[in-house]
């Protein structure tokens, strides 16, 4: 049951981004900003622990979910350790993330050469 | 003369019409499925960390990210991921896939110009941005989370 909302979750959220891309002159930098944000301040506001109670990854996994575990991050961190979590909270809950993200794709410029673009 | 060329304007209008909203349509699918689809497989990547490795729901989250992250990483090395998101749109850009992607690609794009000012700095043209407004956010939350704490024991 999970799978299935999971699915519909996640494909609802890209949707959105699909739509600001549709409708609006965003750039993806831009939707990218907006979801993280976003993410943040509804879990600020409790609004999306629930979404991620029913559709696990597909609430965690779309970008608003890294805004969700920078939240989450933080809030942790300001109750078991007070006023530094404020500042340490955030990117402690996301630091595998980023991480990853810097180490693969430094090893990905180091190993393979950029594709010609066909436009 | 005027008139059929009046009607054949009007049929254009209309072709074009129906195509964009055909268009329009396609691309909230296309977007619906793919993203559905990578969310779906990092829920797989949570469960099967959950029971090999008895993760918690957090660690859990992470894992799958990384793994997702790791995928987009070889599939943008491969040169197959721009296809990926030139077909899905938002699909692949509002998922961790295309956090991971505004980091390689522009890495990858950029080594002409050196390892250092190339690679080293393009790497965070996106990602800087997107970190920056989210961790700002959450420290500002954060403070105000804090204060209501210690004023509301």
């Amino acid at each position: 049951m999970t799978y299935l909302w999971c699915f519909l979750i996640g494909g609802g959220i890209c949707v959105i981004g699909e739509l600001l891309i549709l409708l609006t002159k965003l750039t993806p930098a831009r939707i990218l900003v907006i979801y993280i944000v976003a993410g943040v301040i509804l879990s600020f506001c409790g609004l999306y622990r629930p979404i991620v109670e029913l559709a696990g990854a597909g609430a965690t996994v779309p970008l608003t979910g890294f805004g969700y575990a920078l939240w989450e991050g933080t809030r942790k961190a300001i109750e078991e350790q007070g006023a530094i979590g404020i500042l340490t909270g955030g990117l402690g809950a996301t630091a595998g993330g980023i991480a990853a993200a810097i180490v693969f794709g430094f090893i990905t410029a180091l190993i393979t050469e950029p594709k010609a673009k066909h436009e | 003369m005027d008139k059929k060329e009046r009607r054949q304007q009007a049929y254009q209008r209309l072709v074009e019409k129906h195509s964009h909203s055909s268009n329009f349509a396609q691309g909230l699918f296309r977007a619906f499925w793919v993203g559905g689809v990578i969310c779906v497989i990092g829920q797989c990547f949570a469960d099967l960390a959950r029971i090999l490795f008895e993760f918690t729901d957090s660690q859990a989250a992470g894992f799958a990210g990384i793994c997702l992250i790791f995928t987009t990483a070889v599939l943008t090395g491969l040169g197959v991921f721009d296809k990926l998101a030139q077909y899905a749109g938002g699909g692949t850009i509002v998922p961790i896939t295309g956090f991971a992607n505004s980091v390689i690609s522009p890495a990858l794009e950029f080594k002409k110009e050196g390892f250092v000012l190339g690679t080293g700095a393009k790497l965070y043209v996106i990602a800087g941005p997107v970190l920056t407004y989210g961790i700002s956010t959450a420290a500002v939350l954060g403070l105000f989370y804090f204060l209501y704490g210690v004023i509301f024991p």
